[in-house]
């Protein structure tokens, strides 16, 4: 900081770097009594900045924790009416005031569960394909394309679900799936009841749809962290192709697949328009695979405007709100260790 | 004996190889249906008059003439919404950013990075509800009357949460990527922290940084969940940042199960822009993406 800078060397030339401008002997010689006040200036900026940045990322931290403390706040008038045992009532009554959040609960992990059931042999089919079997000038651009599924917003997903899927399924796969699979003794209720189309399944379906382009591409990168030498050798020691992939490569990214698909869980466990438009937003618990039911995420899309500002009602939907949220938090912790894992090990070799 | 087990093991490999092909063939199978429905259902309802008119009147099975008019109020409340949250996320993203990559590189820096992380995982009907919540505790407290809980500032601060965390870590990992001998070199110059940061090191990761910003007004340009209490809606589009204010995701939502032929048509014809707009936003962001990733790793 000491040393006179050469004006010819300034990348900024007339602009204050923030640095003592001793100045060389023959140039234009700057203010001599101005220089100290434009360095303790620049200073000032120097550590205002700092202390600006600092600032907003802790704001991050408050944020999450402003989240909780303002719908604790929001869900006070249900959490001291009813206490943990929202957590256990499997009634969700409005007329009666008698609220629990058990079958919006079981709706949503059912719903994620299938979800991921379909979602990830598929994506890791997909990943497996572009990093492993696709020619090289194939991958990118389907690699692409597979990714345009996650810029279609989730309300075209609902609506073409509406629309397209639902008579689909009412007419087609369910009545199907009932004359097969719900012939096998001890499946019949899993696969019972009249068929609708707007049901646990159709939205199932629609949430595999949507998920496949995360756990998609967050798998396509573990498999490519795989070093060569993995593969080379494995297939040196005669392995087929498939047994290459299967011994040397999924083994060794298992940890970022399951991170994927955790992360793809996560996305599943809060996605709202397209599963309120199709799972049928009936406020009980499922019965079977056919069932009209309700996420923790419709249920607030669907009656959030009803409930009165201030009442037990509302109060109860953003308690549920509330465990939503502690849900998918834990599930992205979760999902997030086990990704950074993979990268650490990325970054290492 | 040997032979056979062999072309068993070859058999089963090329068998695999044609199930992940098929795995890619079934991903697109739904995007396909999606382009093609939104294409067919929502022609009629394209024309110049689509993007500046308004919803027309409804039209009933026994009218043989109908108008299909237009979405032109619910275009201009999603633009304001995205201007006005990218006004608020893109900067005080872009700043945190800098905080992880420049000053907060170990112990805090790395826990807040994490949680920023984490933060994109929340479900975004929640963060509706979150804006909802603050909003309705802070006109009760200045005695406002709760019916105004509804405001287009306020659907612009949820999307602008949403948008927060994505670009405060694109901006991390883009200025991450610039080397440290730059800053080095830029320091050695005599040139202090935070001119070294805004003027050498953010102007490197430039391209990357938008690219973020880019990827968050993505995320958010689509999103209905945490408008429904917040923005709400509003036939007129936009009509001032204390008022309710309309969007095409959430006129989406209110059409879709209209038993009126031109409505919808026009709220396919809107799913059809939106995800043009989409594909397009997601293939440049993508392809500039992979462009600056080589060109800086090339640098090295």
């Amino acid at each position: 900081m000491g040393i006179a800078p050469n004006v010819g060397m300034n990348p900024f030339p007339g602009e204050d770097a923030g640095v003592p401008a001793g100045p060389p002997p023959h140039s234009p010689v700057p203010q001599l009594e101005a220089t100290p006040r434009r360095e303790r200036i620049g200073r000032w900026f120097n550590s205002i900045f700092r202390l600006l940045v600092t600032v907003l990322g802790f704001g991050i931290l408050a944020l999450a924790a402003l989240f909780i403390i303002v719908l604790a706040q929001g869900a006070w008038p249900s959490l001291l009416k009813f206490g943990p045992n929202f957590l256990s009532t499997s009634t969700w009554d409005p007329v009666h005031s008698i609220f629990g959040v058990v079958p919006f609960v079981i709706g949503t992990l059912l719903t994620s569960a299938i979800a991921l059931l379909i979602a990830v042999p598929v994506s890791l089919g997909v990943a497996i394909f572009l990093t492993e079997q696709s020619p090289t000038w194939l991958s990118g651009p389907l690699g692409l394309v597979v990714q345009l599924l996650a810029a279609v917003p989730s309300v075209v997903y609902g609506f073409w679900g509406f629309i397209v899927l639902v008579p689909y399924m009412r007419l087609s796969v369910e009545p199907g799936l009932q004359g097969s699979v719900g012939k096998v003794p001890g499946l019949g209720g899993v696969f019972g009841g009249t068929p609708v189309g707007t049901d646990i399944l159709t939205s199932s379906v629609i949430l595999a749809i949507m998920i496949i382009p995360t756990i998609s591409s967050v798998c396509r990168d573990s498999l490519l962290a795989v070093p060569r030498h993995q593969r080379e050798a494995a297939l040196s020691l005669g392995a087929t192709k498939w047994e290459t992939t299967n011994f040397a490569v999924l083994r060794y990214a298992s940890s970022g697949i399951i991170g994927a698909i955790i992360l793809g869980l996560g996305r599943a466990l809060g996605e709202t328009m397209a599963v309120t438009m199709t799972i049928g937003n009936a406020d009980v618990i499922p019965k079977s695979l056919f069932s009209q039911g309700q996420t923790i995420a419709s249920l607030i899309a669907n009656e959030f405007t009803s409930a009165g500002p201030g009442s037990i009602y509302q109060g109860a939907i953003i308690e549920a709100a509330l465990v939503l949220f502690a849900i998918t938090i834990l599930v992205n912790v979760i999902a997030r260790l086990l990704v950074g894992r993979v990268l650490r090990v990325e970054g290492g070799s | 004996m040997a032979f056979d087990r062999v072309a068993r093991r070859r058999w089963k490999s090329h068998l695999f190889a044609g199930l992940t092909l098929l795995c890619v063939v079934a991903a697109l199978i739904p995007l396909t249906s999606i382009v093609w429905t939104a294409f067919d259902r929502g022609a009629p309802a394209l024309s110049v008059g689509f993007f500046t008119q308004p919803l027309p009147a409804p039209c009933g099975s026994a009218q043989t003439h109908c108008s299909y008019g237009g979405v032109g109020p619910y275009i201009e409340g999603t633009l304001v919404l995205i201007a006005l949250s990218s006004l608020i996320a893109i900067p005080i993203g872009v700043l945190i950013g800098i905080y992880l990559s420049e000053y907060g590189r170990r112990g805090i820096g790395r826990v807040i990075s994490f949680f920023t992380d984490v933060l994109t995982g929340v479900p975004s009907i929640v963060v509706g509800i979150f804006v909802y919540t603050l909003t309705l505790d802070y006109i009760l407290k200045t005695g406002g009357n709760p019916e105004n809980v509804y405001s287009a500032l306020s659907g612009a601060t949820a999307l602008a949460i949403i948008m927060l965390p994505i670009v405060a870590r694109t901006t991390e990992e883009a200025l991450r990527a610039v080397p440290d001998s730059v800053r080095e070199a830029a320091l050695a110059l005599g040139i202090p922290k935070h001119r070294t940061t805004l003027r050498i090191v953010l102007t490197a990761a430039l391209p990357a940084v938008l690219t973020g910003a880019l990827l968050g007004v993505m995320r958010v340009g689509g999103e209905a969940a945490p408008l429904l209490f917040t923005a709400f809606n509003n036939p007129l589009g936009y009509t001032g940042v204390t008022q309710p204010a309309g969007a095409l995701p959430t006129m989406i939502y209110n059409l879709y199960q209209t038993p009126y032929a031109n409505w919808q048509a026009d709220a396919w014809a809107s799913a059809l822009v939106l995800v043009l707009i989409m594909v397009i936003l997601s293939v440049a962001s993508q392809i500039v993406f992979t462009r600056v990733r080589r060109r800086i790793s090339g640098g090295q």
